[in-house]
C-alpha cells in the first residue's frame, strides 16, 4: 500500500510538471499577440478590423496610430497583427493561399513593393477602393504611387503607406574608434562612390578586428541594386513586359559583382539581413554600417534589432552613389473581408496625414502620403535613437526624387531565390566562382 | 476496463428466447440485419470515412494533379508525365534526396540503439520508477518550436554554447547552419532528443511482455546479463522492432519541422539547401513557388521513396534473431 502512494504521489508530480509545462508553452505562444495593443477591452458589439502587416522591428508602425483610433472609435476596434518579419518567405506566400481561397486574410493588410505586380494582376482579389469614395485621395500620392495601386482595369485596390528612401546608418562610436571621423556631415563626404566607401571599409578594418564593416552581403546588394535599376530604365528582374531579364540587366551583375567584392574582401560579418543571427549582431556589434532605407530605421531601434542599449551610438549618412529608394509598402482590403466598408475607413485613417507622421515619428517610416512629407513634424524631425539625425530632412530629400523601379509579377519568387545565392556566397556555401551562374539559373527556375 | 463485450445484451434480452425457430416479422428482420450484420461496419465507418476524406482522397488528387502544370496563380495545363520527368532532371530534387537519406541514417541509427540501451536500464527495479520513465517522455511533449528555438542558439556560429565548449579543445568555431555535414548533425541531435524518449517507452513496453522465466533459465544456466540482452531481449523484441523501425523510417524520410525551424522557418533549408529535405522541398515547389503540379509529382516520388526504404528496412530487421 506503501508504494502504492507513493506511486500516486509521484504520478500526480509528473501530471502537475507536464500540465506547467503546457500552461508555459500556451503562455510563449500567446506573446506576440498581447504586443497589437488593448483592442479587445472595448464594449460589446463592435466591428474587429483585422490589420495585418509584415516587418521586424516596429514594423509598419502603427502601435501609435491604432491605439488612438481604438481609444476614439468604440464601434470599430482594429486588432493589429503584424504577423512574420519576413516578406517573401513567409507572409506574401501565406497571403496569396488566403486570397485565392477566399478565407483567412484580415480585413486591411499591408503589400510590399516585390508584391505589388502580383497583387495588380488579381482586380478578383480586392475590394474597390473607389466604392467607398477613396478616389478623392489621389492628390495626397505622387502619381507612381498612387498608380501602383491601380489594377489593369482601373480598379482602385491600394493605398501607399511608406517609400523607402535610401541612408545609409553607421556606429560613430566604432568609427571613432577606428579614428575615422563622427560626424555625420563628413562621413557622408568619406563616401561619394562605392569604391570610396570600400576603401573607408579597410581602413576601419585595418583597426578594428571584431567588429566587420558591414553586415553580409544581402543589404548592400539590394541598395546597389535600385540604384544602378534606376539607370537602367528603372527595371531589375522584369522588363515591363514582365519578362525575366536577370542575366540581361547590368544593374543585376553590378550588384551582384559588388555584393561579392565586399564578401572577397573580408568586409562582411556573414550574417543575412532579418535573421535572428542578425538581430543578435546588432545587439553584439558585429557590424558598423548597414544599408537604410527609412524602414531600416525601426528596424534597428526596436527591440528585435539592436534595442536601446545602442541609443545614440547609431547615426544617418548619406548613402554612397546617391539616392535610391527600397521597399515601401501599400495596404489594400481583400474582397473576402466581411466588413469592407469599415476596412476601408481604416484604411483611410491609416493612410492619411496625422498617421503617417505618427507612424514617422514612432517608427521612422517615411510616409508616401505628399502632405505628410510636408508637415513640419516630419520635415523637421530628428530621430533620439540616431543620435538625434535630421532623418526628415534626409528622406523627405530623397523621397521627392524618387526613381520608382518597375518590380514584375513574379518579383517576390525570384527576389528570394537570387537573396538565397547573394547570402550562400557570403557564408561561402556556394564557391564566389559559381555564385553568378547559380543566380541565374535559381533566378530562371524561379521566374518558371 | 469496465466495458463488457456483453455490455450489447441487455438489448437483445427483449427478444422471444425461440426467435429463430419463428418466422420473422419484415421490419424486425431489418432490425436484425441491423444489429448483426450492419452495425460493426457503422461502427467502425467514421474512421474510414475520415481516412477517405484526409488520407484517400489528397492521395488521389494528388496523382491528379501531378500530371498538370498547375499554377495557383495562373494556369492549369496538362503535361502527362512532363512534372516527373523533370523532377528526375532536377539537381535541387536529388539535393533534397541526399539530405533527407543522410539525416535519416544519421539520426536514426543511433537513436534506435540508444532507446533500446535506455529502455533496457528503464526495466530494471529502481526508485521513482514511473517518474523516470514518464520523465524520458518529457522532450516528446515540449513543442518543436521551442526545441528549434533552443538548438538554433546553442549551434549558433558566433555565439552559440557548443563552439563556445569546443573551442575549449581548439576546435576552431563551426558553421553549423552553412556547412552541410555540421548542420546535419545539428539537426540529427534535435530529432534525437525528441524522440528516443518515445522509442525507448516502446520498447519498454515490448520488453515487459517477455516472459521472466526465460531470463530465469538464462541465469541458471549462466548466461551473463550482457548475454542475456542480445539472445532474449533483442530477439524477442522483434515485433516491437519492426513497428519502431518503420516507424522512424516514415517519420525520418518526411522530416520537416526540425530543419525548417532551424533556418528561422525558411523551407530553403539553408542558402544553398543544405539541409532542405523533401518534404520541405515539396513544400517550397507547393506553397511558395506555387507549383501544385510539381510539388504533388515530388510528393509521390517520396511516397515512392519512403516505400522502398521501409520494405529494406522491414527486411533487415525480420532477421534480427532469425538465425535460429
Amino acid at each position: 500500500m506503501i508504494a502504492n502512494s507513493r506511486r500516486g504521489r509521484l504520478l500526480a508530480v509528473a501530471a502537475v510538471a507536464a500540465l506547467a509545462l503546457g500552461a508555459t508553452a500556451c503562455q510563449s505562444d500567446d506573446k506576440p499577440d498581447t504586443a497589437s495593443g488593448g483592442g479587445s477591452t472595448a464594449a460589446a458589439g463592435p466591428v474587429t478590423i483585422t490589420l495585418q502587416t509584415f516587418g521586424g522591428g516596429k514594423n509598419f508602425g502603427y502601435k501609435e496610430a491604432v491605439d488612438k483610433w481604438n481609444a476614439e472609435h468604440k464601434d470599430i476596434q482594429i486588432k493589429y497583427d503584424n504577423l512574420t518579419d519576413q516578406f517573401e518567405q513567409v507572409y506574401w506566400p501565406q497571403m496569396i493561399q488566403w486570397l485565392q481561397s477566399g478565407a483567412g486574410a484580415g480585413d486591411v493588410v499591408g503589400i510590399d513593393e516585390g508584391g505589388m505586380g502580383l497583387a495588380k494582376a488579381h482586380p478578383e482579389w480586392w475590394a474597390d477602393l473607389g466604392e467607398f469614395g477613396l478616389q478623392n485621395r489621389k492628390s495626397d500620392f505622387a502619381a507612381w504611387k498612387w498608380e501602383n495601386g491601380v489594377t489593369a482595369d482601373g480598379k482602385l485596390f491600394g493605398l501607399g503607406t511608406d517609400v523607402g528612401g535610401m541612408s545609409l546608418c553607421y556606429r560613430r562610436d566604432l568609427f571613432e574608434k577606428a579614428g575615422l571621423p563622427a560626424d555625420r556631415e563628413e562621413v557622408s563626404k568619406l563616401w561619394p562612390t562605392w569604391d570610396d566607401f570600400v576603401k573607408v571599409a579597410h581602413k576601419f578594418q585595418d583597426k578594428i578586428k571584431d567588429t566587420k564593416f558591414v553586415d553580409g552581403t544581402n543589404t548592400l546588394y539590394n541598395v546597389v541594386l535600385v540604384q544602378e535599376g534606376a539607370k537602367n530604365g528603372n527595371v531589375t528582374y522584369f522588363d515591363k513586359d514582365n519578362n525575366l531579364i536577370v542575366d540581361k540587366n547590368p544593374a543585376v551583375k553590378t550588384a551582384y559583382d559588388f555584393a561579392q567584392k565586399i564578401s572577397q574582401e573580408g568586409l562582411t560579418a556573414k550574417l543575412r539581413n532579418f535573421t535572428p543571427e542578425w538581430n543578435t549582431g546588432m545587439k553584439k556589434s558585429q557590424f558598423a554600417t548597414l544599408g537604410c532605407p527609412s524602414w531600416m530605421l525601426g528596424a534597428v531601434s526596436g527591440d528585435g534589432g539592436a534595442g536601446p542599449d545602442f541609443k545614440g551610438k547609431w547615426d544617418v549618412a548619406a548613402v554612397p552613389g546617391g539616392g535610391g529608394n527600397w521597399g515601401g509598402s501599400w495596404l489594400a482590403v481583400p474582397k473576402q473581408s466581411k466588413h469592407p466598408k469599415e476596412a476601408a475607413q481604416v484604411l483611410d485613417y491609416l493612410t492619411g496625414k496625422d498617421s503617417e507622421v505618427s507612424v514617422f515619428n514612432y517608427a521612422g517610416n517615411m510616409p508616401s502620403n505628399v502632405q505628410a512629407q510636408q508637415d513640419p513634424a516630419v520635415q523637421g524631425a530628428k530621430n533620439e535613437y540616431f543620435n538625434d539625425a535630421p532623418v526628415g530632412e534626409i528622406f523627405a530629400k530623397s523621397a521627392s526624387s524618387l526613381q520608382p523601379i518597375f518590380l514584375g509579377v513574379k518579383h517576390a519568387q525570384v527576389k528570394n531565390a537570387i537573396e538565397s545565392v547573394v547570402s550562400a556566397i557570403d557564408d561561402g556555401s556556394v564557391p564566389y566562382a559559381n555564385g553568378w551562374k547559380k543566380l541565374v539559373d535559381d533566378a530562371v527556375k524561379a521566374a518558371g | 476496463m469496465s466495458l463488457h463485450v456483453d455490455a450489447g445484451h441487455p438489448t437483445r434480452a427483449p427478444m422471444p428466447p425461440s426467435r429463430r425457430h419463428v418466422r420473422p416479422r419484415p421490419g424486425r428482420s431489418f432490425l436484425t440485419w441491423l444489429d448483426l450484420k450492419a452495425a460493426p461496419y457503422l461502427l467502425v465507418s467514421p474512421y474510414y470515412l475520415l481516412f477517405l476524406v484526409f488520407g484517400l482522397f489528397p492521395l488521389a488528387f494528388t496523382l491528379y494533379y501531378s500530371f498538370f502544370d498547375y499554377d495557383l496563380t495562373g494556369t492549369v495545363e496538362w503535361t502527362g508525365l512532363g512534372n516527373f520527368t523533370a523532377l528526375l532532371d532536377d539537381a535541387d530534387f536529388w539535393k533534397a534526396v541526399v539530405n533527407t537519406l543522410a539525416m535519416f541514417v544519421i539520426a536514426t541509427v543511433p537513436q534506435i540503439l540508444l532507446a533500446l540501451l535506455l529502455a533496457n536500464a528503464l526495466n530494471k527495479r529502481m526508485k521513482a520508477q514511473l517518474f523516470v520513465r514518464l520523465g524520458v517522455l518529457l522532450p516528446l511533449v515540449t513543442s518543436v518550436v521551442a526545441v528549434a528555438v533552443v538548438f538554433t542558439q546553442l549551434y549558433g556560429r558566433d555565439y552559440g554554447m557548443v563552439n563556445w565548449v569546443l573551442s575549449w579543445f581548439g576546435i576552431d568555431p563551426v558553421s553549423w547552419k552553412t556547412e552541410r555535414l555540421p548542420s546535419w548533425l545539428a539537426i540529427a541531435t534535435m530529432i534525437d532528443w525528441r524522440w528516443t524518449g518515445y522509442n525507448a517507452i516502446i520498447f519498454l513496453a515490448g520488453m515487459q511482455t517477455i516472459p521472466k522465466d526465460l531470463y530465469e533459465a538464462a541465469s541458471i544456466d549462466g548466461a551473463s546479463r550482457r548475454r542475456q540482452f542480445w539472445q532474449i531481449t533483442v530477439p524477442m523484441l522483434r515485433p516491437t522492432m519492426i513497428f519502431v523501425v518503420l516507424n522512424s523510417t516514415i517519420g525520418g524520410l518526411t522530416l520537416f519541422s526540425e530543419p525548417t525551424t532551424f533556418y528561422n522557418g525558411n523551407v530553403h533549408g539553408g542558402t544553398n539547401s543544405q539541409f532542405q529535405t523533401v518534404s520541405m522541398f515539396i513544400f517550397e515547389q507547393g506553397f511558395r513557388e506555387f507549383d501544385y503540379g510539381y510539388a504533388s509529382a515530388a510528393a509521390w516520388l517520396l511516397f515512392l521513396l519512403i516505400l522502398i526504404g521501409s520494405a529494406i528496412n522491414f527486411l533487415l530487421i525480420r532477421r534480427i534473431g532469425g538465425n535460429k
